[in-house]
């Protein structure tokens, strides 16, 4: 099923001319309309009619989270303010002054589209219903994804993120088929429901979830999937890209469909700014192509994916990108080794006894402690199946990332679990 | 006749052993007998309690986990080599011992050790045959 299938299965040809022709606008566009642009423009001595190819993409200057502070609240605007821009999202930063991302009438029906391709690429009819339990506000996940549902007609309820006795209670109600939410709410939720006897196959009308926000393991995936009984669908997005819908995954759950149409996908080695071999992993730069209040060029996501190569069972000719690998800035040191949470969490998610949560600690002397809760049912009473357990952990994890680690199990549910986004590694060492 | 034996996990954290057994003083439930079993991180704490089924409950209430085993326990003449001649019975019956506390009766008289065998059938018919008093789960009821 397709929302808009004469573009979702574009051949290559057709998808390089759009390409092309909407990149050639949005860098002519930016030139003339943000100053910011138009200086890097002159530092590197190039004009718009420089853009003669895709390949020219990498003559453009990149675009940085920084820039975007530096040029907050209004710098990169390529239309007026007023009457230009219809509403304002921002993102967070975990230090300084937020981003503050612009939307112009046709950015916010471009943003419901793409979502629309999303979720009817994941078998999304009539019959469905949205509970979104992404947060309202400021944060672009939920009023994208919001406007997207209402786009294909389905009945969205805003029930926003945490009180989850209440979202439980709208789920019996009103029978939800879909969710939208992070993967530690997701696994807060699943907590809660097992621990009140509910069983989503048995008790609610649950058919799959939308994930997001937060990068997440395929274990992690797997172990929700059979705890509630449901499909479910990676998201990708920011808010710098529009929010969620930027990538998403399809029926084959096997990479997400970024919409080309939409964006220009570059992976480059993170250090180098270098395109990487096709297949190999580095940080996912987009450049947009159909935004008018805020036209990103070559915009360094900081997130760490790479491209599934080879053609999906779907028709959709979009090229896949594989789940977040990683963040930028999550990736740690331990004796000169750069690690990823998701690293460590793919392994402990693949061992049989470990529950959902876990935490890493960097203490003093590059050393790294795991904490992590046993699963209730685990526990037998034989010391020796705990301390079998420890030492399995401890070794898979070493051969993942060739550090041994130092591993602690805890009773289960004892780490903070939270309903928005949890905090994974806490690292106070002082260097 | 084997007996019920609770099994607590508990993380390595400052007062964790003190809200176990604070939780089931409150719950009016005495301590027969106990053991722990630890590790550098975490413990396993042994009890033997009048009412095993309701200790479970209010343990698991308190977000404890907690397991239940069967044990055996054997009462023993409290002197010298009394020990000894019960796990000599098991060592000729070719089985072994997990691990084993004792605790001494108010009397004095006997000593009551509670042991986690394998093959516990075997072991029981063996201590059995050699005249050895099993404690039943009334028995511990009334210690």
């Amino acid at each position: 099923m397709f929302w808009q299938e004469e573009i979702e299965t574009i051949d290559s040809k057709n998808l390089e001319k759009l390409q092309l022709e909407r990149l050639q606008k949005t860098v002519r566009c930016v030139y003339e309309n943000v100053p910011f642009y138009r200086d890097k423009f002159k530092d590197k001595s190039l004009k718009p009619d420089d853009i003669k190819t895709l390949q020219d993409i990498r003559k453009l200057p990149f675009t940085t989270r920084d820039d975007l502070r530096l040029n907050y609240p209004y710098g990169l605007l390529a239309v007026p303010k007023n009457g230009g821009v219809v509403r304002l999202h921002t993102s967070s930063g975990t230090t300084g002054k937020p981003k503050a991302i612009f939307f112009s009438k046709n950015d916010v029906n471009q943003s419901a589209e793409l979502i629309a391709r999303c979720l009817v690429m994941t078998g999304v009819k009539s019959d469905d219903i949205l509970q979104n339990m992404m947060t309202y506000g400021l944060f672009t996940g939920a009023l994208v994804m919001h406007y997207g549902a209402e786009k294909v007609g389905i009945l969205v309820i805003p029930a926003g993120p945490g009180n989850t006795e209440r979202q439980i209670a709208l789920m019996q109600d009103f029978s939800s088929t879909c969710l939208h939410l992070t993967p530690s709410y997701a696994l807060y939720l699943s907590e809660v429901m097992e621990s009140k006897g509910i069983m989503p196959k048995r008790d609610l009308s649950l058919r799959r979830a939308y994930l997001g926000a937060e990068p997440y393991s395929e274990e992690t995936r797997k172990k929700l999937e059979q705890m509630l009984g449901i499909d479910i669908y990676n998201s990708y997005g920011l808010s710098e890209m529009n929010g969620p819908g930027v990538a998403f995954e399809c029926i084959n759950k096997d990479g997400m469909h970024i919409w080309e149409d939409n964006f220009i996908v570059e992976i480059l080695d993170q250090e180098t700014g270098e395109p990487v071999t096709e297949g190999q992993q580095g940080e996912l730069v987009l450049t947009t192509l159909c935004r008018e209040g805020m036209p990103f060029l070559r915009y360094r996501t900081k997130d760490i994916a790479k491209i599934i190569p080879g053609k999906c069972r779907c028709g959709r000719t979009h090229k896949r990108i594989s789940r977040i690998l990683g963040r930028v800035d999550d990736m740690f040191i331990v004796r000169g080794v750069n690690i990823f949470p998701q690293q460590i969490e793919r392994v402990l998610m693949s061992i049989k006894g470990v529950a959902q949560n876990y935490q890493i600690h960097l203490e003093a002397y590059d050393k790294m402690l795991v904490k992590v809760e046993i699963e209730q049912d685990f526990f037998d009473g034989n010391i020796e199946h705990l301390l079998i357990l420890k030492s399995k952990i401890t070794e898979k994890l070493k051969s993942e990332i060739l550090i041994t680690p130092k591993v602690e199990l805890l009773e289960p549910s004892t780490l903070p679990m939270s309903e928005g986004k949890t905090q994974r590694v806490i690292d106070r060492r002082t260097l | 006749m084997k007996i019920k034996q609770i099994s607590v996990f508990l993380e390595n954290k400052r007062g964790r052993l003190l809200e176990a057994t604070e939780s089931l003083a409150k719950a009016g439930i005495n301590i027969r007998a106990l053991s722990i079993a630890d590790t550098s991180e975490f413990g396993i704490l042994r009890l033997i309690v009048p009412e095993s089924e309701k200790a479970k409950e209010v343990l698991e209430n308190s977000n404890f986990t907690v397991r239940e085993n069967d044990v055996i326990a054997v009462g023993v003449s409290d002197s010298p080599g009394g020990l000894a001649s019960i796990l000599r019975i098991l060592n000729d019956a070719g089985i072994n011992v997990e691990y084993a506390y004792a605790f001494v009766q108010k009397s004095g008289e006997k000593a009551v050790v509670v042991l986690r065998i394998e093959d516990p059938e075997t072991g029981i018919k063996a201590l059995r045959e050699k005249g050895v008093m099993l404690l039943s789960s009334l028995d511990v009821q009334q210690l």
